[in-house]
């Protein structure tokens, strides 16, 4: 039996080359599609995951202004115990959050008796921060952190500073820093271990603990720079800034200002701007992959009814309905999308799949062996390949209209 | 009742500036079962003639009807809905679907045009095949066929809707004189197994013999006494 589809395969297959050049071509625009998706996504969660999971959390929590002074680690901006108490309790009633880190920034003075340079650094509680940021120990290249991430009377210091200071596991070293009052405070610590570089805000600081950073600035209560907030599950992101500015939010100061801002990661690293750049030429390669589809079905569609309008002739003379003239030919331009979509998507899994068994392993910034593993969304592969077959099917409209409008004694006198 | 009734028939086209008159003030009438014949050299008319009947294209003048209906009266849709109901077409090329084996061919019209149902769409198209000696080859695409066999395809799919009416324009213009005659002999079988009329064009003056009513064409006119 013939139907419509069945027709327009044959009709497809006896202009084989033409068919496959064709069909090659969608191929070609799906897998570069696809391929790029799947690459650069991975690229973007390996990095998202590297600046949330080292460093940042999935959002955090500062007073009101400490984030437009956040490169001069303000001490005058601190959170006070009271504003710490309620964060910590509205932190504790929400079962979307995994972990929370309380955190002192400041920046000192560092000296191996020698030399002295700035550094950065972070007071934290060893136990909260490695839940908040689980990569975070992994970042330890020298020394331990069998006892906790960060022991009392010790540091964590960056490769960059050890290097430069000549500063290794086991010296002690010291810190001298100014104080909220203005007054200079100076203590000895041991290096614990020395940490890896990595891209992104707070990719070079040093890590004391909670309570020794607050012996070195003197502070005698439990105020915070920053509350470091880790979720269980980063999607719901959106839903949890709602949840804690509805709340939070309503914390007001003197002014009768919002006392307290939340941040989530995106607004706390210029690895947005990548990322969104990343999104950008994702949605130029899709633009690509459209005009690819349209041109070249146009292209072959455009032909087949000019070298065919006696046979489009034959069939408008012997009744058949325009609808249905109209049917074949869109028919062979969404046969043609649909076998470059199937064959693309086909090669590309199979190369995801290859490069997921055979890993490729680069270079970002200071950070070295980061491991891609590509992979596709099946929404990611739905929408690619449905996009093409919308695409096909309009692009083969045009001519198939034609076809349809045709007049029948015009087409049967064509040669 | 006549099968198709034409009084005063005009039809004209326009080159340019200039209106080209292809039938003039033609009269006449075609009975049920008859096989029909247009003659006349090139450019006398018998296409625009067949065009027309066949509702293929519109008088510019006068009245056509075909099976009561009005031909002027039909726009592109309805004009392709009757010409699928009532009026089978052979061409002088032919013009299978080179893609269609030949049962497909023949089948195409009840499936793209009248929507059978499966059965008897089969029982029909290997009927039509029978008739018309191409049972052994319905497997075969047209391209495996010599121009005689062709034909017979081309008729077979005319006369698979039951149409009531057969338009033949020069069916015989591209075969040889031995085969061209047994296709006409075909469709005069065909029009006695089925009682459909046949109508063609021909100005091959032996070709023209077999037919039983001939309409001889000149300038766009029919000849007076040209019925014969």
């Amino acid at each position: 039996m013939i139907n419509v589809f069945k027709l327009a395969t044959r009709n497809l297959l006896r202009y084989h080359r033409r068919t496959a050049l064709t069909a090659s071509l969608i191929t070609l625009g799906i897998v570069a599609v696809l391929m790029f998706v799947a690459l650069s996504g991975s690229f973007k969660a390996l990095m998202i995951g590297q600046i949330t999971d080292s460093m940042l959390g999935h959002l955090q929590i500062h007073r009101k202004g400490y984030v437009a002074s956040i490169d001069n680690l303000p001490l005058n901006l601190l959170m006070k115990p009271g504003a710490v108490a309620k964060i910590e309790a509205q932190l504790q009633q929400m079962p979307q959050i995994a972990a929370a880190s309380p955190r002192i920034k400041f920046s000192a003075m560092f000296s191996n008796f020698t030399e002295t340079t700035g550094i950065r650094l972070n007071g934290v509680d060893p136990q909260r921060e490695a839940a908040t940021c689980p990569l975070l120990p992994g970042r330890v290249s020298d020394g331990s952190t069998a006892n906790g991430l960060v022991e009392q009377g010790k540091l964590l210091i960056p490769d960059i500073i050890a290097k430069g200071m000549k500063v290794k596991v086991g010296d002690t070293v010291v810190l001298v820093a100014t104080n909220q009052d203005g007054s200079v405070n100076g203590q000895s610590f041991v290096v614990q271990g020395v940490l890896e570089s990595a891209t992104g805000p707070g990719g070079r600081d040093a890590y004391l603990h909670i309570d020794d950073a607050r012996s070195l600035l003197r502070l005698e209560d439990a105020a915070l720079s920053e509350m470091a907030v880790r979720l269980h599950d980063p999607a719901q992101l959106p839903q949890v800034m709602q949840a804690l500015g509805d709340t939070l939010g309503q914390m007001k100061n003197p002014q009768g200002q919002p006392a307290l801002e939340i941040h989530d990661w995106k607004k706390l690293t210029p690895f947005t701007a990548i990322a969104n750049m990343i999104d950008l030429l994702t949605l130029f390669i899709k633009v690509m992959l459209v005009a690819i589809v349209l041109i070249s079905i146009l292209n072959v569609m455009v032909m087949a009814v000019y070298e065919r309008m006696r046979e489009i002739g034959t069939l408008a003379a012997i009744g058949t309905p325009p609808r249905r003239i109209l049917g074949l030919f869109v028919a062979e331009g969404l046969l043609l999308g649909l076998a470059g979509t199937v064959i693309g998507t086909l090669i590309s899994l199979g190369a995801v799949g290859l490069l997921r068994a055979y890993p490729v392993y680069f270079d970002f910034g200071r950070q070295e062996n980061l491991q891609l593993v590509p992979g596709l969304a099946a929404g990611d592969v739905l929408f690619i390949g449905a996009l093409v077959t919308l695409i096909a099917v309009l692009a083969s409209l045009q001519p198939a209209w034609k076809a349809a409008r045709m007049d029948p004694i015009t087409a049967l006198r064509s040669v | 009742m006549s099968l198709v009734q034409a009084v005063g028939l005009e039809k004209s086209y326009r080159a340019g500036e200039v209106t080209v008159p292809a039938i003039r003030g033609a009269d006449f009438t075609i009975e049920p079962a008859s096989f029909v014949s247009f003659v006349g050299p090139s450019g006398s008319g018998k296409s625009t003639l067949l065009n027309m009947i066949g509702c293929l294209d519109r008088p510019s003048g006068g009245r056509l009807t075909v099976l009561d209906t009005d031909v002027a009266t039909l726009d592109r849709r309805r004009a392709a809905a009757f010409r699928g109901n009532h009026i089978g077409f052979v061409f002088q090329d032919f013009n299978l679907v080179p893609v269609l084996s030949v049962y497909e061919n023949v089948e195409y019209p009840l499936v793209m045009v009248q929507n059978w149902p499966a059965a008897q769409r089969r029982a029909r198209v290997l009927e039509l095949l029978e008739a018309v000696g191409m049972s052994d080859q319905a497997h075969k695409r047209p391209d495996q066929l010599s121009g005689g066999q062709k034909q017979r395809v081309a008729v077979a799919r005319a006369l698979v809707t039951r149409a009531r009416l057969v338009l033949a324009d020069e069916p015989t213009a591209n075969l040889d004189h031995a085969t061209a005659y047994r296709v006409i002999e075909l469709m005069k079988q065909m029009r006695d197994d089925f009682g459909t009329t046949f109508l063609f064009s021909t100005h091959d003056p032996k070709i023209m013999e077999a037919a039983e009513v001939i309409y001889a064409l000149e300038d766009g006119r029919i000849v007076p006494g040209g019925a014969q």
